[in-house]
C-alpha cells in the first residue's frame, strides 16, 4: 500500500533503494479494504518462479536496492519464501516480511530467522475475536494473536500494523495497550487508503473527521505515556487535511514494486491507470525497467507537473500527490491529486468526507475480496 | 556539564535489530532497520563503527583523535552530539 508514514525522506540518488515483491495475490483472508487488484485471482497461474524471483533480487541489488519487503497477498503461501529470504540476505538486502500471520508457525518462523529475515510486520484489525473474524472473512483472530507471540518469541523486531477504518476505530486504544504490554517496538495505525477493494467500499469504511481527530489525540496521549518504548506511526489521512501525500516519495524515485506476474511498477496500485505500458521482468531487465521504461519515466521528477502544481511552492514536498488517486477520482492521472486543497477538483474529496457523516443514509454491504465478488470483464 | 560527563562514561552499542555496514553503491556507511534506512556521513560512520558496547564514549573520542590528528575539540564535540542524537533516535543503546 502506498505509504504515507514510512518515515523516509531521503534522496535515493535515482536508485530503487526500496523494493517490494508481491510474491502472490493468493490470500486466506477477504479484507474489504485490500489494495490488491480486483481481478487478483487471474494472477494465480502466472506467478514468477523461484529462479525468476532470485534474478529480480540479484538485479535489484546490482541497481542499489537496500530495503526489501516480501508482501502479497499472503507471502507465507509461497513455499519458497525461506529460500528467497536466504538469497536476499546473502545479497545484503534488509529483509522485511509483511504478513497477515495466517500460516505462521513456530517452525516456519525459526526457519525464516535462520534464513536471515530481519523484521516482521503483522496486521491485526481489532482486539475482539468476532469483530476481527467478521472484518477479514475468516477465523483469523486467534491465529493472529498466536503469530504475534511467535514473532516475539523468536526475538524479531515487529511492526504491528492496524488498518484503521470506521468499523474498528473504537479498538485503537485497546490495541495500543495490548501492543505495549507485549513489548512491540513499532505500531503503525494505517488509515486505509482508497484503492481497489477499499475504494469500492469507501463509503462504508471511511471514518468521520471527528473520529480521526479523536484518534490523533489518543495517539498523542499514548506517545507521551510510552516515550521511547514504542514508536507509533500515525498521520492524518490525505482526505481530511487538504494536503496530498508525497506518494512513494515521488514516482520512480526510490520505490520499485514487482507484481506476482513480474510486472514492475512505481507503486502497488499503478496498474489501475489505463494507457500505461506495463512490462515484466520476464521480458526486460530490471535496470531497463527502472531507468528507461516509459512507465517509470512517465511521472518521474517535476517536469511533467500540471498547474497548480508546477508553480506551487510545495511541489518539492509532495510531487503533486498520488497519480493513482488523481486517476481514480478525476479520471486523469496527470491531474493534481484532488486531496490537495489547491486542486480544482478538491470538492470530490471533501464531499466524500462530508457524505459519510450524514446521520441517515443507505448503508451498503461491504464487498469482500473474493474471486467473482465483482466482475472486471467490462472495465477496459 | 553533567550531560557531557555522563555521556563520556557510557558504552554505547548498536540497538538490536539494526544493521550497520558499508554500502559501496552509496559510498557510505548505512544503517538499516525496520522500515527505514539512513545514509551516514563519514564522521557518523567512524563513530558508529566503534560503538560496540565495550568502548566508552571517551575511549571512542581518544581513538578518533589518534586516527584523525589535529581536530581534537571538533571530534569530542561531534562525538558527544552524535551519541546524544543517535540515542534519541533509538539507534544506540547504553
Amino acid at each position: 500500500m502506498p505509504k504515507e508514514s514510512s518515515g523516509l525522506s531521503l534522496d535515493g540518488q535515482g536508485l530503487p533503494l526500496w523494493l517490494s515483491l508481491e510474491l502472490t495475490y493468493r490470500c486466506p483472508l477477504k479484507c474489504t479494504w485490500c489494495n490488491n487488484p480486483l481481478n487478483f485471482d487471474d494472477y494465480a497461474q502466472s506467478e514468477l518462479t523461484t529462479d525468476e524471483w532470485k534474478r529480480v533480487l540479484r538485479e535489484a541489488r546490482e541497481l542499489g536496492t537496500l530495503q526489501l519487503g516480501f508482501t502479497g497477498g499472503e507471502p507465507l503461501l509461497r513455499d519458497d519464501l525461506e529460500e528467497l529470504v536466504a538469497y536476499a540476505d546473502e545479497l545484503g538486502l534488509y529483509t522485511n516480511l509483511i504478513t497477515s500471520g495466517i500460516g505462521l508457525t513456530d517452525e516456519r518462523m525459526g526457519a525464516l530467522k535462520k534464513a536471515g529475515l530481519k523484521h516482521v510486520q503483522l496486521s491485526l484489525q481489532s482486539m475482539r475475536q468476532p469483530l476481527t473474524d467478521e472484518l477479514v472473512g475468516a477465523k483469523a483472530h486467534a491465529l493472529k494473536l498466536e503469530a504475534a507471540r511467535i514473532i516475539k518469541a523468536h526475538d524479531f523486531p515487529m511492526v504491528l500494523n492496524m488498518p484503521v477504518f470506521r468499523q474498528n476505530i473504537a479498538d485503537v486504544d485497546a490495541m495500543i495497550a495490548w501492543a505495549a504490554d507485549l513489548g512491540i517496538e513499532y505500531m503503525e495505525l494505517a488509515n486505509i487508503q482508497y484503492y481497489n477493494w477499499a475504494l469500492l467500499n469507501r463509503d462504508e469504511l471511511m471514518p468521520s473527521l471527528e473520529q480521526v481527530r479523536e484518534i490523533e489525540a489518543l495517539v498523542n496521549r499514548w506517545r507521551e505515556k510510552l516515550g521511547d518504548t514504542m514508536t507509533i506511526y500515525f498521520v492524518i489521512p490525505d482526505y481530511y487535511e487538504g494536503r496530498p501525500k508525497a506518494c512513494m516519495n515521488g514516482w520512480g524515485a526510490i520505490h520499485l514494486t514487482v507484481a506476482p506476474d513480474g510486472v514492475a511498477m512505481p507503486c502497488q496500485e499503478a496498474r489501475v491507470i489505463p494507457g500505461l505500458e506495463f512490462e515484466s521482468v520476464r521480458d526486460k531487465s530490471l535496470a531497463w525497467l527502472w531507468h528507461e521504461s516509459p512507465l517509470f519515466r512517465k511521472y518521474r521528477g517535476l517536469d511533467w507537473l500540471p498547474e497548480p502544481c508546477s508553480s506551487c511552492s510545495e511541489k518539492d514536498k509532495d510531487f503533486g500527490g498520488c497519480r493513482c488517486q488523481a486517476f481514480l477520482l478525476t479520471g486523469n492521472a496527470t491531474n493534481t491529486d484532488p486531496a490537495c486543497s489547491k486542486s480544482p477538483q478538491h470538492h470530490l474529496v471533501t464531499e466524500a468526507v462530508r457524505s459519510v457523516a450524514q446521520p441517515i443514509r443507505f448503508r451498503k454491504p461491504l464487498i469482500m475480496r473474493t474471486p467473482r465478488a465483482v466482475s472486471t470483464a467490462f472495465m477496459d | 556539564m553533567d550531560t557531557a560527563i555522563s555521556i563520556d562514561n557510557v558504552c554505547p552499542r548498536l540497538a538490536p535489530h539494526y544493521v550497520f555496514r558499508w554500502e559501496a553503491s552509496q559510498d557510505a556507511y548505512i544503517l538499516l532497520y525496520p522500515e527505514g534506512l539512513i545514509k551516514l556521513n563519514p564522521s557518523a560512520g567512524e563513530i558508529l563503527k566503534r560503538c560496540n558496547g565495550e568502548r566508552s564514549v571517551s575511549d571512542i573520542i581518544a581513538e578518533l583523535q589518534a586516527a584523525f590528528p589535529g581536530k581534537d575539540a571538533e571530534i569530542a564535540e561531534g562525538a558527544h552530539a552524535f551519541v546524544t542524537v543517535a540515542r534519541g533516535k533509538g539507534w544506540l543503546r547504553v
